[in-house]
Order: C-alpha cells, then sequence, then structure tokens
C-alpha cells in the first residue's frame, strides 16, 4: 500500500485569541511571537490514516508539503510518526495561491512520485479552512475521492471509507487508486516513539521547486487565481463579563444559580 | 464568462420536502437575482423532485430543473456532481449556492474542481459588489477568529455554500409563475467509482450536542474521567449536553464526537457554561455563537472571561455541585 499524504504547516490554533492578530492592508495573519507553527490538526490524522494503513498493509508513505523552509519541519514530525519520504514544495510561485493553485502544484508532485494507492489530506487546513483542496485535487488527478473519513481499510483492492455525517456514519467503497480527506473523528495521532525521532532527524527533505515538479507558469499566475481575498477583518465583539461573587466559591455557585436560572 | 448569466440555487430533499437551508438559499438567491436582473433557478434532484417543483417556485425560484432519478435518493459524491456539473455546463449559471450542510460540503468543492469557478465555503453572509457586480462572500477564516471576504473576478460559476440560519428563509407566494423543467440527466452507473454500502445512524444517549439548548464543557483543568461525571449532572439538570475541548477529548476523558470547537462542533446553545477551560483560540470558535456564555476558572485571568457574560473566580469542584443543588432547587418550584 503506497500512500501519498499533503500536509500544511499553519500558526498554532490552541493559542489565547490576544495573541492572534491581523494585517488588514496585507490581508494575512501576522504569526504569533515565540509560538512555533505546527502540523494542521486534520493532516495530522490524515497522516495516522496513513500509518495505520502502513502498521496492516505495509507499503510506504510519502508525505508532501507546500510551502517556506520551515514546513520541513512538519515532514519531519510525519516522518517521526512512521512516514517513510518527504518533499518540501517551495518557490516563490507557490506563495498566496488560491486553492485551485494549490491542488495544481500538489497534483503535479503526486505525479511526478507516481504509484499510489491513495492519497490523504485533511478535511480542511487549520488556518484558511477553504475546505476543498482535496476535493480539487482528486479532480485533476481524476481518481475518486471521498471527504471525512472517520475510518479506512483497505481489503480486494478497494478501499471501505467510513464517513461522519450529521446524524451518524456513511460507510463506503471506493477503487484504488482514491484521494480520501480525513476528519477528526478518525483518532488520536500517535506520538512519534524514539527510534522516529531519530530517524527524523537524520532525514533528509529534498526541496522540489516548480520546474522540478513541471509546474507551467501560467498555472500560478495570480492574474488567472480563481478566487482574490479582497479583506481580512478580526469580528468585534464586546462582552462584559459581570462577575459573580460569594463568601465562598459554594456561594458564588449558588448566586449564579440565581443569574442563570432566569435564562433558561 | 460574459455568457454565464442568473443564480442557481441547488436544493436538497429532506423527507419528501424541501429541506429548510434549500428555503433559506432560494431567499438568498432571489435577492442576488433581483439586485442583478436575472432569473434565479434551482436543481432539485431525486425520484419524486418534480412534485416539489411548484414549492420552489412559491419560494422564489423562475425556473426548477428536475433530474428524476432513482439512483438520486440519497446523496452519492459521484452521481450528483455528475448531474449538477452537466446542468451548470447547459445551463451556465453566473451564481452557484449550496447549503453548507454533508451534501453540500463534499459537492460543492468536487464541482467546483470539475467546473473551475471559485469557491467560498461556509459563509456567513453573501451579497452582489454594486460597482462590480461580483458575488461577495465573507466566510470564517482561522477557526472565526477572522472573516475573510472573497471574490471571483474572472472564474464561473462563482459559487458558495452558505451556513444554516445565517440568511432568513423564502416567504412563500403561492400565486409566484415559474417553469418546472424536466432535466434529462441520466445517471450512468458505471461513472459511480465510490458506493454507499451502509448508512448507520448514531444512537445518541440524551440531548445531541448539537441540538442542545444548554451545553455544559469542561477542559484540562477538570483533571481526570472521572470529575466529568460532575458537568454531566449539571447537564442534566437542565436538559443539555456535555461538551469538552481538544485537550480533554485528548486526554480522553470525553469522547471526541462531544469536542467543542475549530475541529470538533460548532454549537450555539443558549446557555454555555465553560468549565475549567482557558478559552483557546480554537474552542472559543465553536462556541462563539451561544447566547450567554458562563464561565468557572481558577485563573482571572483565562481567556474565556473575555467572552463570558457571566463568570466566578474559583475552584469547579466547590462551585458546580452547590450552583447544581441550587438550579435543581429552582426547577422544582
Amino acid at each position: 500500500m503506497n500512500t501519498i499524504v499533503c500536509v500544511k504547516q499553519v500558526p498554532d490554533p490552541e493559542i489565547p485569541p490576544a495573541k492572534f492578530k491581523i494585517d488588514p492592508e496585507t490581508k494575512k495573519v501576522i504569526p504569533p511571537a515565540g509560538v512555533p507553527p505546527v502540523i494542521s490538526v486534520y493532516d495530522e490524522r490524515a497522516v495516522e490514516a496513513a500509518c495505520r494503513l502502513k502498521d496492516k498493509h505495509k507499503g510506504k508513505i510519502t508525505v508532501i508539503s507546500m510551502g517556506s523552509g520551515k514546513a520541513s519541519d512538519v515532514i519531519k514530525h510525519t516522518i517521526s510518526m512512521g512516514a517513510d519520504e518527504g518533499f518540501l514544495l517551495e518557490d516563490q510561485a507557490f506563495e498566496n495561491l488560491d486553492s485551485f493553485g494549490t491542488a495544481y502544484v500538489l497534483a503535479k508532485a503526486i505525479q511526478k512520485i507516481g504509484g499510489y494507492d491513495l492519497v490523504l489530506c485533511g478535511r480542511q487546513a487549520a488556518d484558511w479552512g477553504a475546505g476543498q483542496v482535496g476535493s480539487i485535487l482528486a479532480e485533476i488527478l481524476g481518481i475518486p475521492v471521498v471527504t471525512l473519513a472517520c475510518d479506512i481499510q483497505a481489503a480486494d483492492k478497494k478501499f471501505r471509507v467510513k464517513r461522519t455525517v450529521k446524524d451518524g456514519f456513511e460507510v463506503l467503497e471506493a477503487p484504488m487508486p482514491s484521494l480520501v480527506t480525513v476528519s477528526s473523528e478518525i483518532g488520536l495521532p500517535r506520538l512519534p516513539g524514539g527510534v522516529g525521532l531519530m530517524l527524523a532527524r537524520k532525514k533528509q527533505i529534498p526541496v522540489w521547486k516548480a520546474q522540478d515538479i513541471g509546474a507551467e507558469a501560467s498555472q500560478l499566475d495570480k492574474a488567472n487565481a480563481h478566487t482574490e481575498i479582497t479583506g481580512l477583518s478580526v469580528p468585534t465583539r464586546k462582552t462584559e463579563c459581570e462577575m459573580v461573587t460569594g463568601g465562598t466559591p459554594g456561594e458564588a455557585g449558588v448566586n449564579l444559580a440565581e443569574k442563570i436560572s432566569k435564562l433558561i | 464568462m460574459g455568457s454565464h448569466k442568473g443564480v442557481l440555487v441547488c436544493g436538497e430533499i429532506a423527507e419528501g420536502k424541501l429541506s429548510p437551508i434549500t428555503i433559506e438559499l432560494l431567499g438568498a438567491g432571489r435577492k442576488l437575482a433581483s439586485e442583478l436582473d436575472e432569473d434565479l433557478s434551482t436543481l432539485l434532484m431525486g425520484s419524486k423532485a418534480g412534485g416539489l417543483g411548484q414549492d420552489a417556485i412559491a419560494y422564489g425560484a423562475d425556473k426548477v430543473y428536475v433530474a428524476e432519478d432513482s439512483l438520486l435518493d440519497d446523496y452519492n459524491s459521484d452521481a450528483y456532481t455528475r448531474v449538477a456539473a452537466d446542468l451548470c455546463q447547459k445551463v451556465l449559471p453566473s451564481i452557484m449556492l449550496l447549503g453548507h450542510t454533508d451534501v453540500g460540503c463534499d459537492l460543492a468543492p468536487r464541482l467546483n474542481g470539475r467546473l473551475g469557478g471559485g469557491l467560498a465555503m461556509d459563509c456567513l453572509a453573501i451579497s452582489i459588489d454594486p460597482a462590480t457586480k461580483l458575488l461577495v462572500s465573507t466566510r470564517p477564516v482561522f477557526g472565526g477568529n477572522a472573516h475573510a471576504t472573497m471574490v471571483s473576478k474572472s472564474a464561473r460559476p462563482q459559487m458558495a455554500t452558505l451556513r444554516l440560519k445565517v440568511v432568513p428563509p423564502a416567504e412563500r407566494n403561492d400565486s409566484r409563475q415559474g417553469q418546472v423543467i424536466p432535466f434529462e440527466g441520466k445517471v450512468d452507473p458505471s461513472a459511480v467509482k465510490v458506493k454507499v454500502v451502509d448508512r448507520i445512524k448514531e444512537e445518541v444517549e440524551g440531548v445531541k450536542l448539537e441540538d442542545a439548548e444548554v451545553v455544559v464543557s469542561g477542559g484540562r483543568g477538570i483533571g481526570n474521567a472521572q470529575n466529568f461525571g460532575m458537568l454531566r449532572e449539571l447537564a442534566n439538570i437542565l436538559g443539555g449536553a456535555v461538551g469538552a475541548t481538544r485537550p480533554a477529548c485528548d486526554e480522553g476523558w470525553a469522547p471526541t464526537r462531544l469536542q467543542v470547537g475549530q475541529s470538533g462542533k460548532v454549537v450555539s446553545p443558549k446557555l454555555y457554561v465553560a468549565v475549567a477551560l482557558s478559552g483557546a483560540m480554537s474552542h472559543i470558535a465553536g462556541c462563539l455563537g451561544s447566547k450567554v456564555i458562563v464561565a468557572i476558572n481558577k485563573d482571572k485571568e483565562a481567556n474565556i472571561f473575555n467572552v463570558a457574560h457571566f463568570g466566578i473566580v474559583g475552584d469547579y469542584k466547590e462551585v458546580l455541585p452547590a450552583l447544581t443543588a441550587k438550579l435543581k432547587e429552582l426547577k422544582s418550584k
């Protein structure tokens, strides 16, 4: 079973909102000082899904990430989890691409790697969260797609994928190769072991530029972007927090009960 | 791009009726179409779609395309994508709207990939820019901590999935006139590569988190799985559900399906009680829509107090039993 997983490096979403700052002029988020970026949460679960399949069926996991030099950290993280190889897609032409541009670059890299049974993506990124790169990528690659997976099993050259829907689950059967986007319901990602960390430290992460994957300049031209961000703002919310007190924490609790019992 | 005209709503049918989001989309679509002075059409799929044509017209559609095929009765990604793409290539809509539902979340990005349009997911608002006549979509980014507006200058159709209940439903007017047009886009069964082999309804004990009017959530400060029982007790008294932060779920104190936040569920109850949780950006994203937020935390500097309406600085282990007992007493009166 050969799996290719697409991962993205994002600003850590587990920060207090006070640390979250944007620049409305450039329509960008200012990275919080002293907080290292992390692998996008759903992408980490996609790597976990790949590792579970490898545990059962052997094979190889290749991870690709489009981003700046620091994104090799997230690739190394996936190697410490159990991925075998990783490539960083880094080129000035890849910066600020929309979902189509991103899917195009990933598709070019996947076509260069070749020989895959499964392509995995997170259901959406934890930053811009467009929620469409996986599906567009599948359309470009011309392979079937299943979204929001919470379990993936492989047997008889087919995948059996459980996907999350509002009131339960759907079980789908997809041929090989397919693309599956993974949701957090798949469960916790494994913690890297000592051997994994050692392998990751030593691993070289090759960098592929546009010409290495045969990406055409016209496809990366911002003038051809399908979508454009015209504004970014932080919604204002003003709440006055009324502090409820009492002689003891218990008394405060009683006083709070009086207040909220009127609300419901 | 010049030949693309009109607004197309991709409708959904639930239990033999137009689903609530479809009626909301028709209302939003009607507004956009009127501003552009163009037609509003809708696509309905399923063997009984034709019977709902007049309903869609009453809710604002000028044209209703019905694709009647039993293969379309339940959602299948391959079949729906094929039919919707075929229709779009035939009627060339300038704008296409879908619900941010199970169907829309899967269908919209795929359809967009096939048509080469420009898509904004999970929109909170959509409007027409008066100067450019482009669709302007507003959507949450960074887990709802920021809002982005997006346009598609040249890619068509301009697509958006709309979150539930962000626009009022269309008003029904049975005197409206319109056309119901059969769409002969038969689904070739061989084009269906991914097959649904089973549908499992999840049985939930008590109230569902997403539907609950009261949610009591715990964070890392709860300390262990057993103490979540205290949250359950309070939730039970109030007829509510229990939620948890990502760290609490990661610790295994609560199941992942109870996770509230960016990578979990988004809830908007009347009352949200946040217990021993600091209020990380990713968690706040899941509960900001709550009418009233109550925070109980030992740390008076915790961020959760910045978004809460009522707060107690104190140990939840002392506060909760008293709060629960008092509410029980007040309720029994």
